[in-house]
Formats: C-alpha cells, structure tokens, sequence
C-alpha cells in the first residue's frame, strides 16, 4: 500500500489553511504529524479523510486518485481514530467496536458472527477484552482511546489516521498507546498521527512532517527534523536535542526546553 | 446481562397488551368474562378500531421518536421537532375552518404534515456550510413557529360556537372518532415508513456518533439522513392525520425503551414500537373511563408522561451522558 499527497492545498469552505503539501507513506511506516497550533494537522487529516474537499492537488491510495470514491470505499483504505469523545447513548465496548465493520457490510445489513469474532479479537489485540460488556460512556479515557483504535482495527484499514491520539491521557496510557501504534505499523499498516510532544515522534514515528502556516516547513527523519532550530523556528522556544541512553541500552534522542526564552520575534503561536 | 433484559422485554410487552385487553373486557363486559372468544367479536366491533388505532398510533409515534433520537444524536428529540405535528394541525385546523368533510382534512393533515418537513429539509439542504443538524432543528422550530402563527390565525376566524371546539379537539388529540377505515388507510404509510427504519438499523447506530465519525466508518450520512427522516415523517404523519397531535409518546417511549433493551437501535425499534403500543392503549382506556366527559388524549400523555419522565431522569440519567 501507498498513500501520495500531491502539491495538497486544503482548507474549510472558504478559507485556505495550507497548500504545497506533498508527501508518500508506505505500509509499515508510522509518519509523525508535528507543529504549532494552528499550523494545519487537523485540516490537513480531514482533508486527507475527505471529510473537507482539498483546494488543490491531490491524493493518491497505490497510484489511484480517491476523488469520486464512495464513503464505504474509503472507508475500507482509511481509518480515523478521532479524539476520545463522549457518545450520546450508552453503546457497550464491543458494540462500538463492532461499528469499524461497518465499511464492510451492505446498507441494509448487520454485523454478522464473522464481524463480531473480528471485533472481539480487535479488542484482544489491544488488550481490552474485559471491558467489551462496559458502557463505552462509562469507562476511563485511555480505555476510550485504546477502544476507538481497536474500531479502526476492526475497520481493516490499509492506512490509519489519528489526531493526538495521546493528547489527554496520562503518562501511562500515552506509552501505551504509543506501543500500539509501534504494533500496527508492524502489522503492515501505514500509520499517520499528529501530536504536540516531538519525544514521542522519537519513541515511534520512522518520519516527522513538521507543518507550520499550513506548509511543509521540514520533512524527514526524526533526527533530521527535530532539531533545535527547527523547533526555535516554529514553536519560537528554546529546546536542548541530546542523546540519552535508555535501561535497555538504546540510545534515544530527547528534547529538553529551557523556560523563559521565548523569542518575542517568533510568530508561531497565533 | 444484556440478554437478560433482552428477554425480560420481549417476554413482557407483547403480553402486556393482551392484559390490557383483557382488562378492557372485563369493564366492558361485566360479569360475561367466562367466554373470550365469542366476546372477542364483540369488543373487536365496539371498540376494536380504537383499540387497533391506539397500537398502531402508538408504535408509529415511538419507532420515529426512537429514529429521530438517535439521527439528532440528542435524547431530547421528538418526532415534531422537524414541523410534521405543526403541519398536520395546520392541515387539519384549515380544513376544518373549510368545512371539509372528514376525509378531506385527513388528507389535508397528512399533506401538510409532509409538505411542512419538506420545507424543513429543503432549507437546511440550502445552507450547506453550516453543521447540518443544527440547520435542521433551528429550520424545524422557526417552521413550526410560523405553523403555530397560521394556526392561532385560523382559530381566530373560525366560527366560535362550530368549528372552534372542533379545532380545539383536534389539536389535543384523540381516538374516539377514529374508524376501522381510518386504521386501514393510515397502515401503508406506516408501513412504508417502517421497512426503511428497519432496514438501516445498523446504519441508524453508527449515525449516532459524531458526523465526522459516521462518515470515516463508511455511512453515507446525506444520505441516511435523508432516508430516515422521509421514513420517520411518512409515519408520523400518516397517524396524526387520523389521531390528532399526541405528544410525548415519541419522546418518552424511547428512552424507557433503550432503559430495558440498551441504545443498540435492532432491539430498540421493536421494544419501542411495543411499549409505545402498550402505553398509548393504557392513556386512551383511562381517557374514556375516568371521568364522564372524554378527556383528550394530548392532555392526558402529558400528565402522565411529564412526571414519569422527570422519574426517568433521576432514574437514568447515566445512562446518556
């Protein structure tokens, strides 16, 4: 599988948030999304999930353009783990899992024991079979996170896309699902998420986008993006990028900001 | 857990109407309880339509209440919030004030009921940028306000001693005139609007997540929405053109519905459709036996529903946070 954006410009209706987004991502491969506020992940994600119609350019699912494809279709190649939130009715686990399948079933069907055995086993993998009987309503929000991943694994997407799949949850959990997103990129899927803290784009991510005012200001590596000027460039903060070596023996990059440098100049946070 | 409510309510609700019929017997009846097959025919010719006007009104209201809740994501919904009631109303107050024969403002309703939700649609179909059910509700309201002005308008003009009570009766609702052909014509309408219902019940679940969230799992919402809503007002329509408006059963019967079966909309429809049932046979038996004078119907559901439902709410409030 392969995902192109080609020269994307995207935005809402009538406003244009970013253009020149180009980029490909291949099964297996875990892009990291990085940069300010307002810099354009949200937009460019739901661009990339038609859920807004691009501007400009356009994307590519293994050298075929998405436009005209159906819901159900696109569906079936992207997945969207959305920030947890809360359901109006009171849905178990299972069932909200069972939903992934959705894409797969015709219009006036419903799940059948095969969907619901590949739910279930969705919830295996994640590790959260216990809760499959809990009110999705009910439980915490990591639990939440973790459930909304075992749908759009359920989904059997080739490619998944999640906003701040660890915004809100605590340390713990964003390890966790950080592991998660390790596993499923092994599992063949290509994996495109945004977050704000550029130590997890080193824990997990094989390339880093950094987007500021809606373009691509950086695009490699996690090393090769993530560098101390680069982040004084568009967060306008002072941070220190050092190796450290890890209880395991690996050597990881971290980042380090020192406080009360913010350079007054700096326009990135709006 | 699930199952057992499962159970627990398709056990007891088909029954229930069958005990409220044998109550109905015995106060009709008196003492020649013995023999239910012979008295069967007999009540079924007294007050069979009524009884058969009540199920199927009462099933109708509560499978597009349930349908609108979930579609609106919003458990505060009913069905009127689209403007079908306010249309009917219209239709029926104007032929009323016309002097048309029974026949004529039923149809009069019906097409207003419909006409009014298409007006809705239309307008929220127009302004696109906008998030589409918030369009929709503001468009229902602003709708069935101006409704309500033409309706207010009309009883202003009508004749004060003929068509004013008559109006008047229509608008609370009720069954006491209601025939076996009234029964007979309303159940295509109902019918039709329900096999869609039924058919997208999976598609109905997935729609009460966010928009955003529909969409990425494959659900055409446009669509759907369009679907449902056609489907829901068909029903509505068909029953508050012979019953009059009738509130709170779509709004109220759904939430005891989901409190026994879950939210999972394949158990919710039928649970609904049967407690809706029960529950408006019980208010239509207590607003022809309480009292001397026939109490409306739309009186009547709304003392007993504003009560239980501030009841529900204590009781399930968890339960769509």
């Amino acid at each position: 599988m392969r995902l192109d954006l080609q020269d994307l410009a995207f935005g809402y209706a009538h406003r244009e948030v970013g253009r020149d987004v180009t980029f490909s991502l291949s099964g297996g491969e875990v892009l990291c999304l990085l940069g300010p506020n307002g810099g354009g992940k949200t937009t460019l994600f739901k661009t990339v999930l038609r859920l807004l119609a691009p501007h400009g350019g356009r994307i590519f699912v293994d050298g075929e353009s998405i436009t005209g494809w159906s819901r159900a279709r696109l569906a079936r190649a992207f997945a969207y783990v959305p920030q947890a939130q809360l359901g109006v009715f009171p849905f178990t686990v299972a069932d909200t899992v069972l939903m992934g399948r959705t894409a797969h079933l015709g219009a006036f069907a419903t799940p059948s024991r095969g969907d619901r055995a590949i739910a279930l086993e969705m919830l295996g993998v994640l590790g959260i079979s216990h809760l499959a009987a809990r009110p999705y309503t009910e439980i915490s929000g990591g639990e939440r996170q973790l459930t909304l991943i075992a749908r759009a694994l359920a989904q059997e997407p080739a490619i998944l896309v999640m906003d701040e799949p660890t915004a809100s949850l605590d340390f713990g959990n964003q390890i966790r699902v950080l592991s998660e997103i390790e596993q499923l990129a092994h599992r063949g899927i290509a994996v495109m998420l945004s977050t704000h803290d550029p130590d997890h784009a080193f824990l997990c991510a094989h390339r880093v986008a950094l987007l500021h005012h809606g373009r691509l200001a950086r695009l490699g590596s996690p090393e090769q993006v993530i560098t101390r000027e680069s982040l004084r460039e568009v967060y306008g903060i002072e941070v220190s990028v050092m190796d450290a070596t890890r209880a395991d023996g690996r050597v990881v990059r971290v980042c380090i900001p020192t406080l009360g440098t913010i350079d007054p100049r700096s326009d990135a946070e709006r | 857990m699930i199952l057992v409510l499962v159970a627990f309510s398709v056990g007891r609700y088909p029954v229930s109407p069958a005990q409220l019929f044998a109550l109905l017997w015995a106060k009709l009846t008196g003492a020649s309880i013995a023999a239910p097959p012979t008295l069967e025919t007999v009540v079924f010719r007294v007050r069979g339509p009524r009884v058969l006007a009540a199920i199927a009104i009462g099933a109708t209201l509560a499978a597009s209440g349930s349908a609108y809740q979930g579609l609106f994501r919003n458990p505060l919904v009913s069905p009127d919030i689209l403007g079908v009631s306010s249309g009917a109303a219209l239709g029926a107050t104007l032929g009323i004030y016309l002097s048309w024969g029974v026949p004529g403002i039923q149809g009069l309703a019906f097409a207003l009921g419909l006409g009014a939700v298409a007006v809705v649609y239309a307008i929220a179909a127009s302004l696109r940028r906008l998030d589409p059910l918030l369009v929709l509700v503001l468009a229902g309201i602003v709708i069935g306000t101006m409704l309500g002005a033409c309706i207010s308008l009309l009883k202003y003009l009508a004749d004060p001693y003929n068509q004013l009570p008559a109006i008047t009766f229509w608008l609370l609702g009720s069954l006491s005139a209601i025939t076996f052909g009234d029964v007979v014509s309303i159940l295509p309408g109902v019918l039709v609007g329900l096999v869609p219902l039924w058919l997208l019940r999976w598609r109905l679940n997935v729609m009460t997540l966010s928009e955003e969230e529909a969409l990425t799992l494959g659900v055409d919402t446009r669509r759907v929405r369009l679907t449902v809503i056609a489907a829901a007002t068909l029903m509505t329509a068909a029953a508050v053109s012979v019953s009059g408006v009738i509130g709170w059963i779509g709004l109220l019967i759904p939430h005891f519905a989901r409190l026994l079966v879950g939210p999972d909309f394949s158990r919710l429809l039928p649970a609904a459709m049967l407690l809706g049932a029960a529950y408006l046979v019980a208010v239509d038996t207590l607003a022809r036996t309480i009292a001397p004078l026939e109490i409306p119907l739309g009186v009547l559901t709304a003392f007993i529903g504003a009560p239980f439902f501030i009841w529900l709410l204590a009781v399930s409030r968890r339960g769509w946070q």
